[in-house]
């Protein structure tokens, strides 16, 4: 009989979380910023149809890199559990603190068990209040921690690239979370492209707008006005 | 049901339905699911009378504001008409309590499917999904407690406004021009012939409605007037290319008052020629005998 061989508690976290970020790492970026009336999200990808970034509820958004099958069981998990919860309760009762929280432990739970792979994937649950100071952008990670990001939140294969380069183009113009929708689409795009030019039809845009009339405050941004936008 | 994390069900495949996917994790919380069972149904308030009609730039829709426990008006300003989504509406007649929470699954199903699927669903789908929550009552409507639901939106492909009408065993029937649900109906729809034409614009059609639910109130005893008094009026709900739009009590007010002063002048309401004399809708049958 052969002895299974010994791998330290540290070892094993440290492969898991090496495998999981080696998957992320292969992915494009996403860039989710704030701006006057809401949040708006960005992604870079070249497909029309798979989404990276999706409604969850009236004021909740998702974005997410990584494994598209993984990420898309975990959107239509948010889009159960925010509807659900609407359902039972009231539409005024679905947080994006309480999807982020149910997002955490499914992640966290999954990548400390062992039984299965973890989770390749990274999530973003943005959701807008009545004012801007109720804003709120959660990053989740592969191993389940949340952050709850102040500015701006990239994930992605360069994220910290990225990021950087949002910090550097924000404090050049001098805009900040009081940006209009056109400044923080420029910067996001900017951002994610670097050296390259991103194209409209590589880029997918959505927003969640408090100035909008209807109850569910998310809206894709179509081909015509990003065109726009960006010229 | 779970508060926290994200129990396997919710990982599970299956269908962008709401409604089955409520049916496997709280199957308690589906409308009248409680209420099965044998024994006496007790009074409950039921909702009345719902119109609906075409015309050339989509389909509008119309509902009195009362809701009846036998003999007794169980509320004077109940609303019965809601927009589904942004392309369609629906009116119920029935037990009211059943209906309204029909109605409130019936909305988040149909937006459930749009955030999964990412687009909408044709309306001949809602009106499937509609038919098949109606045939989940066939239970309770046998002990009484139907719901007779109107639906009727803007189909984008057809370009064209439609109604649809069911039956308690889940039948769906699209309805041509105009059709009437609930206690009054049978008024309503009478009116409804002589004053609609498919050619007609929002406004007067928005009309004609408004004067069928006049005639349906002056004749029925559970369809509620115009309440003047109260400044409570009928919800009149459109539906066209650019989406579902409520129209204010102010609008719907003037309408009324309009209704009613010209009801001093003629207690019938307007009155329709005999025989129909020119016209390009005008069928071939008319015309011969016209003249």
């Amino acid at each position: 009989m052969t002895m299974p061989m010994y791998v330290s508690p540290e070892q094993q976290m440290k492969d898991r979380a090496d495998y999981a970020r080696k998957g992320i790492a292969r992915g494009r970026s996403v860039a989710v910023l704030r701006f006057a009336e809401g949040i708006c999200l960005v992604a870079e990808n070249r497909s029309q149809s798979l989404h990276k970034i999706s409604e969850i509820y009236d004021r909740i958004a998702f974005a997410a890199v990584g494994r598209y099958n993984e990420f898309e069981n975990l959107r239509i998990a948010g889009i159960r559990h925010a509807d659900l919860r609407g359902y039972s309760y009231d539409r005024a009762d679905v947080t994006g603190r309480g999807l982020a929280n149910a997002y955490a432990q499914l992640l966290g739970t999954i990548f400390s068990s062992g039984m299965e792979k973890p989770y390749e994937v990274e999530l973003i649950v943005a959701e807008i209040g009545d004012d801007a100071g109720s804003d709120e952008i959660y990053r989740l990670t592969y191993d389940g921690s949340v952050a709850d990001e102040d500015h701006f939140a990239v994930m992605g294969g360069e994220a910290d690239a990225i990021a950087e380069r949002i910090t550097a183009l924000r404090s050049a113009k001098g805009i900040g979370d009081e940006a209009s929708l056109t400044e923080c689409v420029q910067i996001a795009v900017a951002g994610l492209a670097g050296e390259r030019t991103l194209g409209v039809d590589s880029l997918e845009v959505a927003v969640l707008d408090r100035s909008r009339e209807q109850q569910r405050k998310f809206r894709r941004l179509g081909d015509a006005e990003l065109t726009e936008m960006l010229s | 049901m779970s508060d926290i994390g994200l129990p396997s069900d919710f990982l599970r495949g299956g269908s962008s339905s709401f409604t089955e996917f409520l049916r496997r994790v709280a199957p308690e919380q589906l409308p009248g699911r409680e209420l099965a069972g044998g024994g006496q149904v007790p009074e409950v308030p039921h909702g009345t009378t719902i119109v609906a009609a075409t015309c050339a730039d989509g389909v509008v829709m119309a509902g009195d504001r009362r809701a009846t426990a036998g003999s007794m008006i169980a509320q004077r300003d109940i609303e019965k008409v809601f927009g589904a989504d942004d392309l369609s509406m629906v009116g119920i007649a029935g037990s009211a309590g059943i209906a309204v929470e029909m109605v409130r699954l019936f909305r988040v199903e149909l937006e459930h499917y749009e955030k999964i699927e990412g687009t909408l669903l044709s309306l001949e789908g809602k009106s499937n999904r509609l038919a098949s929550m109606i045939r989940g009552n066939l239970a309770m409507a046998m002990q009484g407690l139907v719901v007779v639901p109107l639906f009727a939106g803007w189909d984008a492909q057809a370009a064209r406004g439609r109604i649809f009408s069911f039956d308690a065993t889940g039948g769906r029937y699209e309805e041509h021009g105009f059709h009437t649900v609930g206690s009054g109906s049978v008024f309503a729809r009478g009116s409804l012939k002589k004053l609609h034409d498919p050619g007609h614009d929002i406004d007067t059609t928005v009309m004609a409605l408004l004067q069928s639910l006049h005639d349906a109130a002056d004749d029925d005893s559970g369809t509620g007037g115009a309440d003047l008094q109260r400044r409570i009026f009928p919800v009149v709900m459109t539906a066209t290319a650019d989406g579902v739009r409520r129209l204010s009590d102010d609008e719907v007010g003037r309408r009324v008052d309009r209704i009613i002063t010209g009801r001093h002048l003629r207690p019938d309401g307007p009155a329709a020629p005999v025989v129909t004399t020119s016209g390009a809708d005008a069928d071939d049958h008319g015309e011969e005998e016209a003249r």
